[in-house]
């Protein structure tokens, strides 16, 4: 077997050594009655590498990938061009194959990254201070709510209805187990809501989504007022981090945490995950903060260094205390996002958005354009909701059967709902091109 | 030279490496190259990316248009290769050499895993294309947990988790789940956990409004059965909701009575929640199903060989018991038919969901690469592998034990854990002992895990490595240790290390004043070959 080293000689040796006389005699500390036989029954023996790429080659030809199709699908993961450079950077096995930094000695390439990661994320959102990282947007934000009732030591967590739906389910979720009230506003396609009244004394925070999980672009400054007014926090969630090369960040509207999905910069679709989430907060919150967070310090010889920091908060050393069980971030995921960044710089990224908010104005117009179908947005950055005259779900199965990917219809994420029956979000980043836009008005205007 | 100068912006030269010996005059030391960062790095005009015009739209954005710089630095492609280049090459490796790390598993990463993650119709999917053009990504994760329940033993997975904490959550919110359907979830507050547990275990209970009660070890290193039986009380009056367990435990044992245990524990009416983070000492050759066990996280990063990518991302599914397999939460991958469908929040299954724990339907990049490293071992190497590491541990703890103190006695699993009473009065401690590995080219042990060993050093070598290159790891152990005993080498020990791209680092300065994040005013410390002539 090409990965095991020992060779029957070698393993000979070492029972040897050790005193043994078969391996068997190794797990002897196993019940007999829970000893296998033999190897489990039913299951294939070991392949070759060639074996292996061909069993992968055959489920991904079952797929249809966007790069073979028009593609306008967003709903909280984007599909963007990652420079090569980025899968390079992060195959180097330095980084690939490296743990978590707990000697800081030999993991600086690690621990720098991420400090000049965290600098990134407080630049982006308009923060002071931010994390190594989240498994992702959606559980970060779940994190938020429950720093948010330690830091307010209250437990009602007021979501709006333009918060993308897992997120929603997952914070309803969480508020369910683990004993706190999670109240949710009702989906808003229209981008009206406004949770002001809601918020009162029991608030512990109210969670929005810039842009919506609709598409809209709002300004959250007078939410954040009244939040505070109440002693409530503001969360702030991203899912397209791209968003803030264009748009106000939810640092500057008074939010107290925000929490971004990571993906669109670095990372492919990767079919749902992994991901990286941001999370960013004021510097009096910090100790209340889930997740690693690396600080600048000096080692023996006066040298500038960077080692895990405020580890008090975490669940190895304070364990039944700890601000989160969390242990694993997403390191890798924040290399492929930190370096991508760095190669694009203020200019570049905020090209990046430029690009992408005119490629959906252009689709939004097209779209809108097609009898019957109407616009929802007025505002919105790459991403907007429109009524069809009839249910979205069949209409994208029958763009599908034309190896069209034409967004997402709102009922798989809010089912049973028929309000949003007709409902479809679509989106275009720097990515679309007239090829794929034609065949999409093409499309809907046959199959509307 | 003049490369070196311009990346430390125009300081004047001549700068001394600390008090290190020997300086050079730029602070490198021949590969290791001293790094700024990226924020003292930028130029503006600078841009590693070519992208086009945008063309001129009306602004759509509410009026909300960002003003004023964002402050990101702007880099060429090529400084942006050397620089995280130069980073990497501060980093110790799995593919560096030995690795033993106890309770995290480093074990090679094997390529083919990367390549195959890779491919665009793998890779380059939606996760919320129309189910009918993503059948093969569907069935792959199906592929996955079908291997998953058959080495556990167990007739359910939950595969969204997105790494053992995050398992560790939806494990025990299914019992949750399973105590709330049966009326007993308000009486059964307690968890019981050893306290050679990992952290999550503790935090993850009481996350969960659980109380959390220590259960004693013995004096082999093993749960005290008679301390747990008194702990559980009568059944059916019974405040325990589950045992939160590792097994092999951590420190790297097989729990010899694990049946009473798990019978004792369903006796009370409670749960077996096992921390899979050690299942790569068993898999192939024990399944935890057999073992009574209820639910168990597997680290994808740990036993089925994702790379831990410097922290994440991992991936944590959790096979479940029947009982709890009727809580899993959305989404749930279903066949009907011949045709793959994902059952997402709402939809009807056969089952009582517990909720939803993670956006889309989980680590799709770990579910590929751990599937590949299933499928390139298979039944037979799966089983070999677990052979392997545990006859290296043992190879380790023996060739060891004569002049190292093993905590307990064997033999051991897959990791070898010894205390400090061999440096007993020799002034060098067990950080002493580790950062001292770290001159002779290794990463250090698992230091101070678990809590209940004093001094604990947990060396979990994994099946990659050749028995040539255990034995030259074992012979530097062996002299580390010799230099230790001499009781004339504290000093050295206390200095190392000393050929590492930085010494000893300040922790206590890093948690005292924080500084997380690079600012204008922060420049490097006065000792720092970056240190900026400007200044």
């Amino acid at each position: 077997m090409r990965y095991l080293p020992l060779t029957p000689i070698d393993r000979r040796d070492m029972l040897a050594t050790i005193g043994a006389k078969s391996v068997d005699e190794l797990f002897r500390d196993v019940p007999a009655s829970a000893r296998l036989p033999g190897k489990i029954s039913g299951l294939p023996d070991h392949l070759g590498e060639l074996e292996v790429e061909r069993a992968f080659q055959d489920f991904a030809a079952k797929n249809v990938s966007p790069s073979t199709a028009p593609f306008f699908i967003g709903a909280g993961a984007y599909r963007h061009h990652v420079p090569s450079t980025v899968d390079y950077m992060i195959q180097r096995g330095e980084f690939l194959t490296s743990y978590t930094p707990y000697q800081p000695e030999i993991t600086q390439g690690t621990l720098q990254y991420l400090f000049e990661f965290q600098t990134q994320v407080s630049l982006l959102t308009g923060m002071e201070v931010a994390n190594a990282s989240m498994y992702d947007g959606s559980t970060g934000a779940s994190e938020a709510v429950l720093m948010a009732n330690r830091i307010t030591r209250r437990n009602k967590a007021l979501i709006s209805g333009g918060l993308h739906p897992h997120y929603r389910a997952i914070i309803e979720t969480t508020a369910h187990w683990q004993g706190y009230h999670a109240v949710a506003g009702k989906a808003d396609p229209e981008g009206l809501e406004d949770p002001i009244a809601k918020v009162d004394k029991e608030t512990s925070c109210v969670v929005v989504q810039n842009p919506s999980f609709f598409g809209h672009v709002r300004d959250f400054t007078k939410l954040a007022a009244a939040c505070h007014a109440a002693g409530a926090l503001l969360i702030v969630v991203v899912t397209e981090v791209v968003s803030l090369g264009l748009i106000k960040p939810a640092g500057e509207m008074g939010a107290d945490i925000v929490v971004c999905e990571g993906q669109s910069i670095g990372n492919g679709l990767g079919f749902g995950g992994p991901y990286v989430g941001l999370f960013a907060t004021r510097d009096k919150y910090v100790r209340q903060m889930p997740g690693r967070l690396v600080g600048e310090t000096v080692d023996a010889d006066g040298k500038r260094g960077f080692v895990l920091t405020l580890s008090t908060r975490e669940q190895h050393i304070r364990r039944e205390k700890a601000t989160s069980n969390i242990c694993t971030n997403a390191g890798l995921c924040a290399l492929a996002f930190t370096v991508h960044l760095t190669l694009l710089g203020e200019a570049g990224f905020r090209r990046l958005a430029e690009l992408n908010h005119a490629k959906a104005s252009e689709l939004a117009d097209r779209v809108a354009a097609v009898p019957g179908v109407k616009l929802l947005n007025d505002s919105f950055f790459n991403e907007f909701t429109v009524r069809l005259p009839k249910p979205a779900a069949p209409v994208v199965e029958a763009l599908a059967g034309r190896r069209i990917l034409a967004g997402v219809p709102v009922s798989r994420l809010i089912p049973n709902d028929p309000a949003v029956d007709n409902l479809l979000l679509l989106a275009a980043t720097e990515t679309a091109t007239e090829a794929g836009m034609a065949p999409l008005i093409a499309g809907l205007r046959e199959v509307l | 030279m003049v490369q070196s100068l311009d990346r430390s912006q125009g300081r004047s030269g001549g700068i001394a490496a600390g008090t290190s010996d020997n300086p050079t005059f730029t602070g490198n030391r021949a590969l290791q190259i001293e790094e700024p960062l990226i924020f003292e790095m930028g130029q503006p005009g600078r841009c590693g990316v070519d992208l086009p015009e945008p063309p001129k739209v009306k602004d759509r954005l509410n009026g909300l248009r960002r003003a004023g710089e964002i402050g990101l630095p702007g880099l060429s492609e090529p400084q942006v290769v050397q620089h995280y280049t130069r980073l990497s090459q501060k980093n110790y490796a799995i593919d560096m050499g030995v690795y033993p790390l106890g309770s995290c598993t480093m074990k090679h990463n094997p390529r083919i895993n990367e390549k195959v993650a890779r491919l665009s119709g793998i890779g380059d999917l939606h996760p919320l294309q129309p189910m009918s053009t993503v059948q093969g990504a569907l069935e792959l994760i199906d592929g996955l947990a079908h291997w998953l329940k058959a080495l556990s033993g167990m007739p359910a997975v939950a595969m969204s988790p997105a790494a053992g904490a995050h398992g560790e959550m939806c494990g025990m919110m299914a019992i949750a789940a399973a105590l709330e359907a049966r009326g007993e979830r308000a009486r059964r507050k307690v968890v019981l956990a050893p306290e050679s547990a990992h952290g999550t275990n503790p935090a993850t209970a009481a996350a969960l409004g659980f109380t959390v009660k220590p259960i004693p070890a013995n004096e082999r290193g093993r749960v005290d059965l008679d301390a747990l039986k008194a702990a559980l009380g009568p059944a059916n009056g019974s405040e325990v909701a589950a045992i939160m367990l590792t097994n092999p435990n951590t420190c790297g044992l097989f729990e010899t009575e694990i049946v009473e245990i798990s019978r004792a524990v369903h006796e009370a009416g409670a749960f077996f929640y096992c921390d899979g983070a050690n299942f790569n000492a068993i898999v192939g050759r024990v399944r935890p199903g057999d073992l009574g066990v209820d639910c168990m996280h597997i680290n994808l990063h740990k036993t089925f060989s994702t790379p831990h990518g410097g922290g994440g991302p991992g991936a944590g599914p959790v096979v479940l018991s029947a009982a709890l397999a009727p809580y899993a939460p959305y989404p749930w991958i279903v066949k009907d038919g011949e045709r793959w469908r994902v059952a997402e929040d709402g939809a009807a299954v056969d089952g009582k969901p517990l909720g939803r724990l993670k956006a889309f339907h989980g680590q799709m990049g770990m579910f590929t690469r751990a599937l590949a490293y299933i499928m390139s071992h298979g039944a037979d190497g799966l089983k070999q592998a677990a052979e392997d590491a545990v006859l290296s541990a043992n190879y380790v703890m023996a060739s060891l034990q004569d002049i190292m103190t093993p905590a307990f006695e064997g033999p051991c699993m897959h990791e070898a854990l010894f205390d400090d009473s061999f440096l007993k009065d020799t002034g060098v401690s067990t950080l002493d002992f580790a950062k001292a590995m770290i001159d002779e080219g290794y990463h250090p042990m698992t230091m101070y895990f678990p809590l209940v060993v004093h001094g604990a050093m947990l060396i979990e070598p994994t099946e990659s490595q050749a028995k040539e290159d255990l034995d030259l790891f074992i012979a530097a152990l062996r002299s580390l240790a010799e230099r230790a005993k001499s009781g004339t080498a504290a000093e050295e020990f206390k200095a190392a290390p000393r050929f590492a791209p930085r010494r000893r680092l300040d922790e206590t300065l890093a948690a005292r004043k924080p500084v997380l994040r690079w600012r204008p005013s922060n420049n490097p410390p006065e000792g720092d070959p970056m240190k900026q002539a400007a200044d």
